[in-house]
């Protein structure tokens, strides 16, 4: 018998993204509503986080993962929002069915007014890099290492090598040694690292755990268990350089090499990705290809910042209340491109002459350079920095003011000096 | 004379700054972009402090506590502060906020728990 339940906002999803959204929506006016959590507690990753550094922006202070959470649980328990953990959804449908199924309730379908979908991302797997070797115990992803050790209390191994220098590869990296374990090597296959510059001095240098930097991982030994490993430089092309072979003796890799949305669901729900992002297109109200149903947070495109999720998520609640009203914005859209150096904007479509937040990754390092946002060839917003890099997401307010008489599309690109 | 090479780690310029210092006495800073790189580079030569976030296992709950110390402690104390906290025997209820371990290693300051436990 099927239990079938009309609401009219579902979240998908209890962390930081859609904890923002629920409270955004109820604020907005939203009181039917219902956020979908699969672990026993809201959340999210902030959970195994225990790290400080969340939060600078929102509240002019450094939290650990924990304590940002705990701030929006509190004011979600404070708006009597409906939060049902240890519930896993199934599917979406274009039709906004979201089906789930818990011990508690069984199975379960949500007819729903509006969906925002807040699964967030999950780490890119050995499986996605073809490292050779064989398929011992021993290798795991960074974040599945950082749950064991920080919410589990159970250490991976005792001797370590870290492939990828991604902020999760360096947070754990100084985690491991101060839980007891030998850190040997932190092997990055770009010239460059990804993470923090916080991160390289205070989670490797602090630590003295060399980064090798234009190396990769190009043999894996051991049966049962992981017993070493060997690393390659490797040249401008990424291929290993014979000769420059070093083996490290050790009994766990961890892999930190990326992080990819987790879109499952809203792939067979017909929403439209973007290959740039791995994430929804949007317009800019974040609302997908399918009526209905918005996108914020990490499953809509990786951020560096939750603060930067929490924001984004308070503008999808806020959206899909207007959604709910009948309000949602009407009429033709243009198109935002990705211009020379910029790589993922978010939102791709949007409605003429509005307020807008545009944010982006620039595809290489860029000193002393500006943004700049043209229509039709003309400069209608810029914004200088010292620096803007890949690691660092970059968001640009487009007030409405600034495009009030603009129709054809906006491109996005980056200026050197 | 003596030099220090410090990585700033205030914003992505990552500015590389040269620390020069006579008789353990800052003389200069150079490589620097901007006033924090230079407060930075000073601080890290005399009296570098960090953060420290572990978690403590609790008595009879499968979960163990995150902890933190409420300020940054001095660096060259992190190992210590480390020892200290693997003594430690928690057990339930421990609000967040509420400290573990007072004057951690006496460094004047607390360890306190990042979240509860009912």
């Amino acid at each position: 018998m099927e239990n079938i339940i009309r609401k009219q906002l579902v979240i998908i999803g209890g962390g930081p993204a859609g904890l923002a959204a629920g409270i955004a929506a109820r604020e907005a006016g939203v009181e039917d509503l219902v956020i979908l959590e699969r672990e026993h507690e809201a959340g999210g990753i902030l959970r195994q986080c225990i790290h400080n550094g969340f939060g600078l922006h929102r509240y002019g202070e450094e939290l650990t993962g924990p304590e940002y959470a705990a701030r929006d649980i509190a004011r979600a328990q404070e708006l009597g929002l409906d939060i049902r953990c240890d519930t896993t959804v199934l599917s979406v449908d274009g039709d906004r069915r979201v089906t789930c199924v818990s011990r508690a309730e069984g199975l379960q379908i949500f007819e729903a007014g509006a969906v925002i979908l807040a699964m967030g991302c999950r780490e890119r797997p050995r499986g996605a890099l073809g490292t050779p070797g064989t398929r011992c115990a021993g290798i795991y992803t960074a974040g599945a290492a950082q749950k064991f050790v920080n919410l589990e209390g159970l250490m991976p191994g005792r001797r370590c090598v870290i492939l990828g220098s991604g902020d999760i590869g360096l947070i754990m990296a100084r985690r491991m040694t101060l839980q007891g374990a030998k850190v040997l090597a932190c092997v990055e296959l770009m010239p460059y690292s990804s993470g923090l510059n916080r991160n390289i001095v205070q989670c490797l240098q602090d630590y003295d755990i060399p980064l090798y930097l234009s190396h990769t991982v190009i043999d894996i030994q051991g049966r049962e268990r992981l017993e070493g490993v060997t690393v390659a430089q490797v040249d401008e092309r990424r291929r290993p350089i014979p000769g420059t072979e070093i083996e490290f003796d050790c009994d766990t890799l961890l892999l930190s090499v990326g992080l990819i949305p987790e879109n499952e669901l809203s792939l067979r729900a017909g929403v439209a990705l973007s290959p740039a992002t791995a994430g929804a297109v949007v317009d800019d109200a974040l609302q997908t290809s399918v009526p209905g149903v918005f996108a914020c947070g990490n499953v809509l495109h990786v951020h560096d910042l939750v603060d930067f999720v929490s924001d984004e998520s308070f503008r999808a609640g806020r959206a899909a209340a207007a959604f709910l009203r009948g309000e949602h914005p009407q009429g033709e859209t243009v198109a935002v491109l990705d211009g020379e150096g910029v790589r993922g904007v978010v939102p791709q479509r949007v409605h003429p002459g509005q307020d807008l937040t545009l944010m982006f990754r620039p595809a290489g390092v860029y000193k002393n350079a500006s943004v700049v946002v043209e229509a039709d060839g003309v400069e209608i917003a810029r914004k200088r920095a010292l620096v803007f890099t890949p690691g660092e997401m970059v968001a640009l307010d487009l007030p409405a003011a600034k495009w009030a008489n603009v129709h054809g599309d906006l491109t996005v690109r980056m200026e050197a000096k | 004379m003596k030099e220090r090479i410090i990585t700033c780690i205030n914003c992505p310029m990552g500015c590389r700054m040269t620390v020069t210092l006579e008789d353990g006495k800052v003389t200069g800073v150079t490589g620097n972009t901007c006033k924090r790189g230079e407060k930075y580079a000073m601080q890290e030569v005399t009296a570098p402090v960090r953060m420290v976030t572990a978690v403590v296992p609790v008595a009879d709950r499968r979960l163990p506590v995150s902890v933190k110390t409420r300020e940054p402690i001095p660096k060259a104390r992190i190992q210590d502060c480390m020892a200290a906290l693997r003594q430690l025997h928690l057990s339930a209820p421990i609000e967040a906020g509420q400290v573990v371990l007072a004057d951690v290693c006496g460094t004047g300051i607390d360890v306190i728990a990042t979240r509860t436990v009912s």
